[in-house]
Order: C-alpha cells, then sequence, then structure tokens
C-alpha cells in the first residue's frame, strides 16, 4: 500500500542509472524521484550534466545502465514510436528556445496542436492566444523568431511547450542570459504556470536565488552522483562544505578555482629555463 | 610509427561507424514517411526549394554546355566533312554522359549543401531536438521530404538539362555555323535510342539523385552542432557526392554501354 502511494506521488523514478560521453562518465548509479504536482530544481555547477539529465528523461539519450521510470514506463525500453507518445505528455523549454525559425509566433504555438490533434482552425487559434496570454505575447503573435528579443523568444517557446498541456514540464537553465526583468517574469510564470495548470516541473538552473524561490524540492547534482536533497531550507541550513560552497557562491572550495595543473613555481621556471 | 597505424585504425574505425550510422539513417528516413494530409505540402515546399530553385543554374549551365559541345565537335569533324554529326554527338554526349553527371554535381552544389546547412543549423539550434521533444519525429517531418524532393528533382533537373543543352547545340551548330538543320536532326533522331540511351541516362540520374539527397541529409542530421561542425559536414556533403557520382558514373557507364 506504502508502494502504491508512493508511486502515485512519484511521477519520475530515476534507479541506480549511470552515463557516460566516451571515456568520461556524468552520472554514476544516481537514484533520485521527482514528486508529481511539484517544482523540483536540479541544481549544480556548469558540467555536471544537469541538461543531459532532461535528455535522459526525454529518452533523447540512452543510459548505459539503470532505469528512469516516467509514470511507471522505463524510457530506456521504450520503442521508437511509443518514445514519441509519451513524450506528448512532457514539454521542455530549452537553453536557446528553439523556436522554429521558419514560422511565425503563433504558428511555433499553434504547431504542437496541428500535429498532435485534429481540432478545427478556430479552436487552435483561440487555443494558440489563450497560451500567448498566459505568457504576455498575445501581441507578438504576428512576429517572425527573429524579431524577438531572448527573453520573448524564450516566453514564446514556454507557450509552445504547455501548448498541450504536458504533465511534465522540464526547463532547461530557464534564467541563463536573461536581463533581471525577464528573469522576473520567467520566475514568475514558472510558479504560476505550475500551480495553474498542476503540472509537474522540473526545474535544471545554477541560478540559486531565482531557483529558490520558486523550488518546491532541490537535488544538488555534482561529479556525476547526488551530492544533497531536500527543500530549500534543509539546503540552506546544510553544514556540507561542498554544498555549502554552492549555495553560497564561493569561489573556492572542495570545487577548487584552479583546473588540475602542474606545480605553477616549476611551470615558470621551466620556461625560464628554456 | 605506432601512433601512425593507432590514427588510420582510428580514423577507419570512425569512418565505417558513420558508415553503419548512415545506413540506419537511411533506412528510418525510408520507412519514416509522413502521412499524405501533412506529408504533401511538405513534399511540395521541398520540391520548391530543391528543384525549382536550382532551375536556373541548370538551364544556363546546360546551355553552355550543348553551345560548347556543338563548337568542339564541329571543328574536329568539319575536318573529315562529317560536320553533319555533330547533333547526334551533341544529344549522345549529354543525353547518357553529362546530363546526369554535370545536373548531379550542380545539384550537390546548390541543393545538397543547402540541405545539410539547414539540416546542421536545425541540430545546433536545438530544432530538431525541441521537435522530438513535442514528440514529432524528424525524420518524418524534416529529413524524409527533403529527401524525397531530392530524389524526385534530380532525373527532372537532367532531362530539363539534356533539353536545353540540345537545343544551345543547335544554335551554335545550325543558326551559328550553318549546319543543315535537317541533317542535324535526323541524325540525332536515328543515333540515339530511347531505352538505350535516354533511358540509361534517366537510370544514372535516379542513382545519383539517391546518393546525393542521402549523403546530404545524413551530413546534416549527423553533423557536430556547432559553426565549425556546420562548415565541416558541408564541404564534405559537395566532396563525397562529387567523388560518388563520379565513381558510380563510370561503374554504371561500364555496366550500361560496356557489355559486361
Amino acid at each position: 500500500m506504502n508502494q502504491m502511494a508512493a508511486s502515485q506521488e512519484t511521477i519520475i523514478d530515476i534507479q541506480g542509472m549511470s552515463f557516460s560521453r566516451g571515456q568520461r562518465p556524468i552520472f554514476k548509479d544516481v537514484s533520485l524521484r521527482i514528486p508529481r504536482g511539484k517544482v523540483t530544481a536540479i541544481m549544480g555547477p556548469s558540467g555536471t550534466g544537469k541538461t543531459t539529465l532532461l535528455k535522459l528523461i526525454g529518452g533523447q539519450i540512452r543510459p548505459d545502465s539503470g532505469r528512469i521510470l516516467v509514470d511507471g514506463h522505463n524510457i530506456p525500453d521504450l520503442s521508437r514510436g511509443d518514445l514519441f507518445d509519451i513524450r506528448e505528455r512532457m514539454g521542455m523549454l530549452f537553453q536557446s528556445g528553439a523556436l522554429f525559425t521558419d514560422m511565425s509566433v503563433f504558428e511555433n504555438v499553434a504547431f504542437p496542436l496541428r500535429v498532435h490533434t485534429r481540432l478545427p482552425d478556430d479552436m487552435i487559434r483561440d487555443l494558440v492566444y489563450i497560451k500567448l496570454q498566459s505568457v504576455g505575447l498575445r501581441g507578438a503573435a504576428e512576429l517572425m523568431p527573429s524579431e524577438l528579443s531572448g527573453g520573448m523568444a524564450r516566453r514564446v517557446a514556454l507557450a509552445r511547450a504547455i501548448a498541450l498541456d504536458p504533465d511534465i514540464m522540464m526547463y532547461d537553465e530557464p534564467f541563463t542570459g536573461q536581463d533581471p526583468i525577464a528573469m522576473g517574469v520567467l520566475v514568475k510564470l514558472i510558479k504560476s504556470l505550475n500551480k495553474a495548470l498542476r503540472h509537474t516541473s522540473i526545474v535544471v538552473s545554477h541560478d540559486i536565488q531565482e531557483t529558490l524561490s520558486i523550488a518546491d524540492y532541490i537535488y544538488l547534482v555534482a561529479d556525476g552522483v547526488v551530492v544533497s536533497h531536500g527543500t530549500p531550507q534543509e539546503l540552506l541550513a546544510e553544514a556540507s562544505p561542498k554544498v555549502k560552497q554552492f549555495m553560497q557562491g564561493l569561489p573556492d572550495g572542495p570545487v577548487p578555482f584552479h583546473y588540475p595543473a602542474d606545480d605553477y613555481l616549476q611551470t615558470l621556471l621551466d620556461g625560464a629555463a628554456s | 610509427m605506432i601512433e601512425r597505424l593507432q590514427s588510420l585504425g582510428f580514423n577507419t574505425l570512425s569512418k565505417l561507424a558513420a558508415l553503419g550510422r548512415s545506413g540506419i539513417f537511411l533506412f528510418q528516413s525510408l520507412v519514416a514517411v509522413p502521412s499524405l494530409r501533412v506529408g504533401f505540402p511538405l513534399l511540395m515546399r521541398q520540391l520548391h526549394a530543391v528543384g525549382v530553385l536550382s532551375l536556373i543554374i541548370i538551364v544556363v549551365s546546360g546551355l553552355f554546355i550543348g553551345m560548347v559541345l556543338s563548337l568542339q565537335g564541329y571543328t574536329i569533324l568539319v575536318d573529315y566533312g562529317s560536320e553533319q554529326a555533330v547533333g547526334q554527338m551533341v544529344a549522345l554526349s549529354l543525353v547518357r554522359e553529362l546530363a546526369p553527371v554535370v545536373t548531379a554535381l550542380l545539384f550537390a552544389g546548390r541543393a545538397g549543401s543547402a540541405l545539410t546547412a539547414e539540416i546542421g543549423l536545425m541540430k545546433a539550434t536545438e530544432q530538431l531536438s525541441s521537435m522530438e521533444m513535442i514528440g514529432v519525429d524528424p525524420l518524418r517531418r524534416i529529413v524524409s521530404p527533403r529527401f524525397w524532393a531530392g530524389f524526385y528533382c534530380l532525373p527532372l533537373l537532367s532531362m530539363i538539362f539534356s533539353v536545353v543543352g540540345i537545343w544551345g547545340g543547335m544554335l551554335v551548330g545550325v543558326e551559328w555555323l550553318g549546319i543543315y538543320e535537317g541533317s542535324f536532326w535526323a541524325n540525332m533522331q536515328a543515333a540515339v535510342e530511347f531505352r538505350e540511351d535516354v533511358l540509361n541516362g534517366v537510370i544514372k540520374a535516379v542513382v545519383f539523385g539517391f546518393v546525393v539527397t542521402w549523403i546530404a541529409v545524413f551530413q546534416g542530421y549527423d553533423c557536430v552542432p556547432t559553426s565549425e561542425g556546420i562548415s565541416k559536414a558541408t564541404t564534405q556533403t559537395v566532396v563525397y557526392s562529387s567523388l560518388a557520382v563520379l565513381g558510380l558514373d563510370f561503374l554504371l557507364t561500364a555496366f550500361m554501354f560496356g557489355d559486361l
């Protein structure tokens, strides 16, 4: 009974997952659970494979071992067709926005509706305007992606990602490269959409303040493993030097400032000798 | 020495792996045909981009090649008093060889490189990934219409090349150099056979269309998604396509006309 309740509360369950690129391990036996209906943040320094984790959940790449259960379906075991079916229930906001450059804003948002539904044109039109209104860009419907600012492009991409009302929304570094106003808008949108649409949100980010303000639960990933996890308050109170360094943004600590190198003095002396 | 051997082995293995990937990619693209309702407008758009926009370069090149052939043929044949045979020489050279080969080379440079760059940029800007995450197979939506458009267009462009080339040959031979028009056309009609010459030329164009478009879409889809990667993939499309066309042309010619 307890297990059943757990599976109802957990929408994504990653068990003992390992993944490497060539010889370089990205994840080593990682296990984590994403609770249903909440905003879960995956945080960690750059290059720790946070985006890779989203791609693994979306089935765009396969792990070397382990299970990635999305609502009970093991993603690596799914056929190509089943994978495309389950992705209809997922939305993903890419770091670059990834809008289709040959389509207008309206057509970009209409795209998922056109390919996955047989709704009449006037209903698609209404839905597109509802989604654009929710991100504040109804007035930009006729613009082309090249005419949008970075922040606007990301909001259009968000409208497109929620077009089919997905159960799971994944945000890949949503705040990176945004000005403070655009950042504030995105923080508000992620929070309000999660509440209004009652979906599960996974936010991959290294922007601490913004992420802390919206996340219900945080996983801190570094060196291929989950270093710590808990509510924002729990993580802020944690004494572990690695967690402290990241949460407080300290330049040096367990994650060194310097890339591994030979002895500094020796390098200079070698240069002088030659 | 060992390092050289190692790098030779590594390069060979990576080329073989790429060949394997391209085979799987081809199979997946061939089976991933979109439904008629969605696929037809996509195919039409690509036929325009790949075929119609290549028309100018094909027509102009065909015209000049036909004119040059006629001029060169005349200067040689006139010494033997056989200038009446210029028509048949122009037609046979074009229909059997030059139309499919030159069209394929121009097509690789004009349309093939554009296909690679377009798909490569879509990959670099995560448009292919976002399409996958929307639940749409990019092979079905992006690759398949482009592949079939290239496959259909090349034979048609090759035929247009032949027709325009023959007309250019006639302009120079008949209108300028004064070959008797009746014998120009009559010799051509007597010498060119439909099955032996015209059909074989079309078969060549079909094979080239398949190979050039396959190389172009695969290079775009498989490229490293950086500006350097796209530039390399575009160059490789033109180089590999040209080499493949010339090599296959020899094999096909030997098979068709060499009495093997």
